[in-house]
C-alpha cells in the first residue's frame, strides 16, 4: 500500500458560544503519507490536539473534510464512523488509559473484544502483541505493576493489535524520561512503521524531532508550516 | 458469555471494595425489604386464622365485622334466611369468641375458641390425636397443636381446665394450617357448648359458614344476603376484607410501607452512589473505549450488566440471609409471624430492578455525554 493515508483540507474548528467562542483550528490542510511518520508539533494551546482529534475521527470539524484513504469519514454514520476508527486506527493516548483492573493481556484484547472476536482468541493475540512489544512476561499482570515505559509498550500493544492501517500518538514521551521516551519511538520507527501503515505523533519533544519523516508545526490554531525532518531528509 | 461482558465483569468484581460496598448496599436493602414485607405477610396471614382454618366457601356477617375476632352476633332467623336462598347448598352456624381458662397449675390463659356446627361439624381441624367424634362427649374440647400450644401448658388427651366455672377436658389434639394473630391458643368445641360455657349476648351466631350449590350461585347469595342487610363474603373477600383493615385502619400497613421505602431508599442511595462513583472513576477509560471505537450500545450493555450483576446477587444474598433468619427466628420463637410470599419476593424483585435501572441510568448517562475528545485534552 501507498500513497495518502489521511487527507484534510481547509479544516476549522470552534469552540464555545458567543464571547467565550473560540477559533481552535484555523483553516488548516494535513496530509500524511503511508510509510512515513508525521509530526504534529507545537506550543500548548496551538491547537494540535484538535487537528489530530479531527482527522482521527474523534471530534468533528466545524467545516473542512477529512479523508482517509478516500472515504470521507465524517459523511459516516456515527456507529459506522466508530466501527471504522476501531478497525482501521490504533490509539495511544498521552496517559495511557488502560484498565487497572484488568490484566495487561485482557487490556491489550479490549479492540478484539470490541470487535466481537472469541474471548479466548483476543487473549492469545493479545499475548502474541505484547511479545512484539517485549512485555511477553508481563501478560498476567495489572498495568500499575509496571513501568511508565511499559505501560506506553502496553498501550502500542493495544493500539496494534487490529493491525489499523493509521497509528495516533498523542504526546508518547510526555510521561516518559529522555531515553525510554527515545526507545519507544525509536521502537514505533523501527517496528511499527510499514509502507502499509502511517503513524501520526503530537508532541511537544524536540529531542525525539529526528525520528519524524515529516513535521507540521501549528501555532495559534494554524499550520505554520509542514518540513521534512532533517535526519530523515538526509 | 460474551467478551465485552466479560470485562465489565472483571471491572467490576476486581475492584472488591466497591463490589463489596455495593452488594452490602443492595443485600442490605433487599433483607430489610423482604423482612418487612415478610413480617406484614406474616401478621395478615395470622389475622385471617380463623377463616383459613376453618375452609368455608361462603362467610355470613353483619356488615360492621371488619376482623374475625371482631364479631358481631347474628339473629337465629338469618341462618333461616340464608337456608332458604335456592343457590346455597347448605348453611350453617359457627361461634368464634375468647375464653379464660383456668389451668391446672391455677394460672389463666386467654383461648379463642370455635364451636362447630354440632349436626355437621363444618370446619373441623385435622386430628392428630384423638378422634373427632369425641368432641361430642362430656366437656369435650380439641386443643390447636400450633406455635401458641405451648401455653396450655402440657396439655394432653385428658387433660382438664376451668373455664367460667365449667370443666373442660382435652380429648384431641388437632392441628390448623394457620396459627392466631394474637398469641393465645385455640381450643375447638361444639357450637352449643360454646354457647353453654361461655356468657352470651341475645343473639348467638358468630358467622354463618355457607356453600354455594356452583360458583354461579354466590352473586345472587350475596345480593339475598344483602337485600336482609347482612353482608355475604367469600373467603378471598373476607381474607382481603381483614387484611385491609389491618393494612389501612391500624397503622400497621402504613409504618411497614414506610419501612420497606426506607430501605429501597438506604439501598438506592448506597448502591447508586457507589456505582456512580465507580463509573466516574472509570470514566477515561470509557472515554478512551469510545475513542477506540467502542458504541454507545455496547456501553450501555456494560453498564446495565454490572448494575444488573450487582443487584440480582445483593438480591438473592439478601433473600437468602432473610430466609435464613427466620428461619432462625422460628427455631428460637415459635410464633413469630414472618412469611416469605411470592408477592413479598416480586415486590423486592421489582424494587432491586429500580435500584439497578436508576444506578446505571446515571452511569449510562455520563458514559454517554464523555467526549472521546476529552481524552486527548486530558
Amino acid at each position: 500500500m501507498s500513497g495518502v493515508a489521511i487527507e484534510a483540507t481547509g479544516i476549522n474548528r470552534w469552540f464555545g458560544e458567543g464571547e467565550a467562542r473560540t477559533h481552535a483550528v484555523k483553516d488548516a490542510d494535513f496530509r500524511a503519507n503511508f510509510g512515513e511518520i508525521v509530526y504534529v508539533v507545537g506550543p500548548s494551546g496551538s491547537g494540535k490536539t484538535t487537528m489530530l482529534s479531527m482527522i482521527s475521527g474523534i471530534l468533528r470539524p466545524t467545516s473542512g473534510s477529512v479523508r482517509i484513504e478516500g472515504i470521507d469519514i465524517w459523511g459516516l454514520p456515527a456507529d459506522e464512523l466508530a466501527d471504522f476508527r476501531l478497525h482501521r486506527i490504533g490509539f495511544v493516548f498521552q496517559d495511557y488509559h488502560l484498565f487497572p483492573r484488568l490484566t495487561t493481556a485482557e487490556n491489550v484484547a479490549i479492540p478484539l473484544v470490541l470487535q466481537n472476536r472469541d474471548w479466548a482468541d483476543a487473549l492469545a493475540e493479545a499475548r502474541k502483541d505484547l511479545e512484539v512489544v517485549g512485555l511477553g512476561n508481563r501478560a498476567s499482570l495489572p498495568p500499575v505493576k509496571l513501568s511508565g515505559g511499559e505501560q506506553q509498550r502496553v498501550a502500542i500493544a493495544r493500539a496494534i493489535i487490529s493491525r489499523p492501517d493509521i497509528m495516533i500518538f498523542d504526546e508518547p514521551t510526555a510521561s516518559l524520561d529522555g531515553e525510554t521516551g527515545r526507545n519507544i519511538v525509536r521502537f514505533i520507527r523501527e517496528k511499527l512503521l510499514s509502507d502499509k501503515r502511517c503513524i501520526v505523533i503530537v508532541t511537544h519533544d524536540s529531542r525525539i524531532y529526528e525520528f519524524a519523516d515529516r513535521v507540521m508545526r501549528m501555532e495559534d490554531g494554524k499550520v505554520t508550516g509542514v518540513e521534512r525532518s532533517e535526519m530523515n531528509a538526509q | 458469555m460474551p467478551g465485552i461482558l466479560r470485562i465489565a465483569y472483571k471491572l467490576l468484581v476486581n475492584d472488591r471494595a466497591k463490589f463489596t460496598a455495593l452488594l452490602v448496599g443492595v443485600t442490605f436493602a433487599v433483607l430489610l425489604m423482604v423482612q418487612m414485607a415478610s413480617l406484614f405477610a406474616g401478621v395478615l396471614h395470622r389475622s385471617s386464622a380463623t377463616i383459613i382454618n376453618v375452609g368455608a366457601g361462603m362467610w355470613v356477617m353483619d356488615p360492621a365485622v371488619q376482623t374475625v375476632a371482631n364479631t358481631i352476633p347474628l339473629p337465629n332467623y338469618v341462618l333461616d334466611e340464608v337456608r332458604s336462598i335456592p343457590g346455597v347448598k347448605y348453611a350453617v352456624p359457627i361461634y368464634s369468641g375468647a375464653a379464660l381458662l383456668k389451668l391446672n397449675d391455677g394460672s389463666y390463659q386467654a383461648a379463642n375458641i370455635v364451636g362447630l356446627d354440632d349436626t355437621t361439624l363444618i370446619g373441623a381441624p385435622q386430628m392428630v390425636a384423638g378422634s373427632i367424634q369425641d368432641i361430642f362427649a362430656e366437656n369435650a374440647f380439641i386443643a390447636i397443636d400450633d406455635a401458641e400450644f405451648y401455653k396450655l401448658k402440657g396439655a394432653r388427651l385428658g387433660s382438664e381446665f376451668e373455664l367460667n366455672d365449667h370443666r373442660g377436658r382435652i380429648v384431641g389434639i388437632a392441628r390448623v394450617p394457620a396459627s392466631s394473630l394474637f398469641g393465645t391458643p385455640t381450643l375447638y368445641t361444639t357450637y352449643e357448648r360454646a354457647l353453654q360455657y361461655i356468657p352470651n349476648t341475645r343473639f348467638t351466631i358468630s358467622y354463618l359458614l355457607v356453600e354455594p350449590k356452583t360458583s354461579a350461585d354466590i352473586a345472587a347469595i350475596k345480593a339475598r344476603v344483602a337485600a336482609d342487610g347482612y353482608l355475604a363474603l367469600t373467603e378471598d373477600e373476607f381474607m382481603r376484607r381483614v387484611s385491609g383493615f389491618y393494612m389501612y385502619q391500624t397503622g400497621i400497613g402504613i409504618n411497614m410501607m414506610l419501612m420497606t421505602l426506607f430501605s429501597f431508599v438506604i439501598g438506592l442511595s448506597i448502591s447508586g452512589q457507589t456505582f456512580y462513583t465507580f463509573i466516574l472513576e472509570n470514566i477515561d477509560r470509557f472515554g478512551a473505549l469510545k475513542a477506540i471505537g467502542a458504541q454507545s450500545r455496547g456501553l450501555i450493555t456494560m453498564i446495565l450488566f454490572q448494575a444488573g450483576f450487582v443487584c440480582l446477587t445483593g438480591y438473592g444474598l439478601g433473600v437468602g440471609l432473610c430466609a435464613a433468619l427466620i428461619w432462625l427466628a422460628r427455631a428460637r420463637l415459635p410464633d413469630y409471624a414472618a412469611l416469605l410470599t411470592l408477592s413479598n419476593l416480586g415486590l423486592a424483585f421489582i424494587m432491586v430492578v429500580v435500584i439497578a435501572g436508576i444506578s446505571s441510568y446515571f452511569g449510562v448517562r455520563r458514559v454517554l455525554l464523555i467526549e472521546p475528545f476529552e481524552i486527548f485534552r486530558s
